[in-house]
């Protein structure tokens, strides 16, 4: 199992992003960055994916185990990225195709079961509602199968009915992972988190998360007490 | 079924206004002969006119495949390498400063009286909206794909293949309508400029002696054959386009 940390300082064309963040990803929980839009959290996200290529970063991000974090990493963001010529099974093994890999089309099709779309395999993404296309993703996601799995607000353009459905599946099946969720909503980030930092200008707050184990009920007391604290944070931070 | 029907219409509207105009301005034939004598010009010499067709057609096909192919070629090249992108789009842009028109005397001045500076005629007037419109469907994936692919850890050569490609194609699509509706006007100045058979050529042998009914006869199997050409290209676009995204 690994985790890892993340620690330095980040500009864009000379406008500092973050300065002297330190952001522990603690192996095989959940942890969840809350920020508001703008404070640099998906730059964090896309630093640890290796995906920031016009990002000026200094410091460092490695794993607990010192080891290379490429290729342990998978990804699941906002926007589906399904390939629309693709049906569910085929965009579910994109993975390997893109790699050159054997296409193992009995896994993917078990991972299809599990997130529910058993029914679904060979239609292609226009074919599905919005909840029904993350589920894709996240079979996808699961299909990687690697220990870091980065989630980029993945549940945040479904509905609320939706999204908690999607919150609960993917506290299932990504459990034992090691997982860093950026959200930009309190309530979500109190149901899931483990650990939970809020993201300001100024830096990381850690704030105690609820002490019972995710996935928490929304309606909990504690999960609505912590939701209230995330709030009132994220309000005095801006 | 009512494209059909609206098509027939206005062509029978443009027929009877074509009619009217001779009727009234009391043109002589060899200035503007009525549709009844371009009709018969028409079915008169359908052997002489459809030999001379072939030829055109086989042109213009020729044409557009190899100038779609050598665009989509080039189009991919220019995705591929920013270097390429640097050093061949300015040429690009310069080429198309360059009136095609004016390239056809050397075609025939280098290559003859034959098939092929009509062939490369075509493909010269195709080239630059099929690269232009398929390097701008590739260079627009969307950027999640595109990142997914990353983290994916995917050969850049399948990104290519599997993501950009497939993503461009609509790009591709709308360079080639518009390719099917250039590819007969450059074999037609091919054949303007030098040729022993063909259309063009036919209109040219028909207006010096001014049998203007047969010019026109030709001009209106032109105008047949690069709207059916077009509406090929649409078809198979839409049924490629169909099969991709919107079935199951």
């Amino acid at each position: 199992m690994t985790g890892l940390h993340l620690e330095g300082t980040a500009s864009i064309d000379g406008t500092t992003v973050f300065d002297g963040v330190a952001l522990p990803v603690v192996a095989g929980r959940w942890t969840c960055l809350l920020g508001r839009s703008g404070v640099g959290k998906s730059t964090i996200m896309r630093l640890i994916a290796g995906l920031a290529d016009h990002v000026r970063f200094t410091g460092r991000i490695d794993g607990d185990d010192g080891q290379q974090l490429d290729q342990r990493i998978t990804l699941m963001a906002q926007q589906d990225s399904l390939l629309p010529w693709l049906n569910t099974i085929d965009n579910v093994l994109l993975g390997a195709r893109l790699r050159g890999q054997q296409l193992d089309r009995d896994r993917a099709s078990q991972l299809i079961d599990q997130v529910g779309l058993g029914a679904h395999l060979h239609k292609k993404p226009h074919a599905l509602s919005g909840g029904q296309r993350q589920r894709v993703a996240l079979a996808r996601t699961l299909m990687e199968d690697r220990p870091l799995v980065l989630l980029d607000e993945p549940f945040s353009a479904l509905d609320a009915r939706v999204r908690a459905e999607m919150q609960e599946l993917a506290a299932e099946q990504l459990a034992g992972r090691t997982v860093l969720l950026v959200t930009h909503d309190p309530g979500e980030a109190a149901r899931l988190g483990d650990n939970i930092h809020v993201m300001t200008g100024t830096g990381l707050i850690t704030v105690e998360p609820p002490s019972t184990p995710v996935i928490r009920a929304y309606d909990d007391a504690e999960v609505l007490a912590c939701q209230g604290r995330l709030l009132r944070l994220l309000r005095e931070a801006s | 079924m009512i494209r059909l029907m609206r098509f027939v219409i206005v062509s029978a509207g443009l027929i009877l206004l074509w009619h009217l105009l001779v009727v009234l301005t009391d043109l002589p034939p060899f200035i503007l002969p009525g549709p009844m004598r371009v009709a018969t010009a028409l079915f008169g010499n359908i052997e002489l006119i459809s030999q001379h067709a072939l030829v055109t057609i086989a042109e213009v096909l020729l044409g557009l495949g190899l100038g779609s192919l050598l665009g989509a070629m080039t189009a991919i090249g220019l995705a591929i390498s920013p270097l390429a992108r640097t050093m061949l789009r300015p040429m690009m842009v310069i080429s198309q400063a360059l009136p095609v028109f004016a390239l056809a005397p050397l075609l025939t001045l280098w290559l003859g009286y034959g098939l092929w500076p009509k062939v490369i005629m075509a493909l010269l007037i195709i080239y630059f909206p099929v690269t232009s419109a398929f390097f701008d469907g590739l260079m627009a994936t969307p950027r999640g794909m595109l990142d997914l692919a990353r983290v994916m850890n995917a050969q850049p050569w399948r990104i290519m293949t599997h993501i950009r490609i497939p993503a461009g194609l609509p790009g591709l699509a709308s360079g080639l309508r518009l390719a099917a509706v250039y590819a007969p006007i450059g074999a037609i100045i091919g054949e303007w400029v030098g040729a022993s058979q063909g259309l063009g050529y036919l209109m040219l042998l028909a207006n010096g002696r001014a049998k203007t009914d047969l010019m026109f006869a030709a001009l209106i199997v032109i105008v047949i054959i690069t709207l059916s050409l077009h509406a090929s290209v649409e078809r198979l676009c839409r049924v490629l386009a169909r099969r991709m995204q919107f079935d199951g």
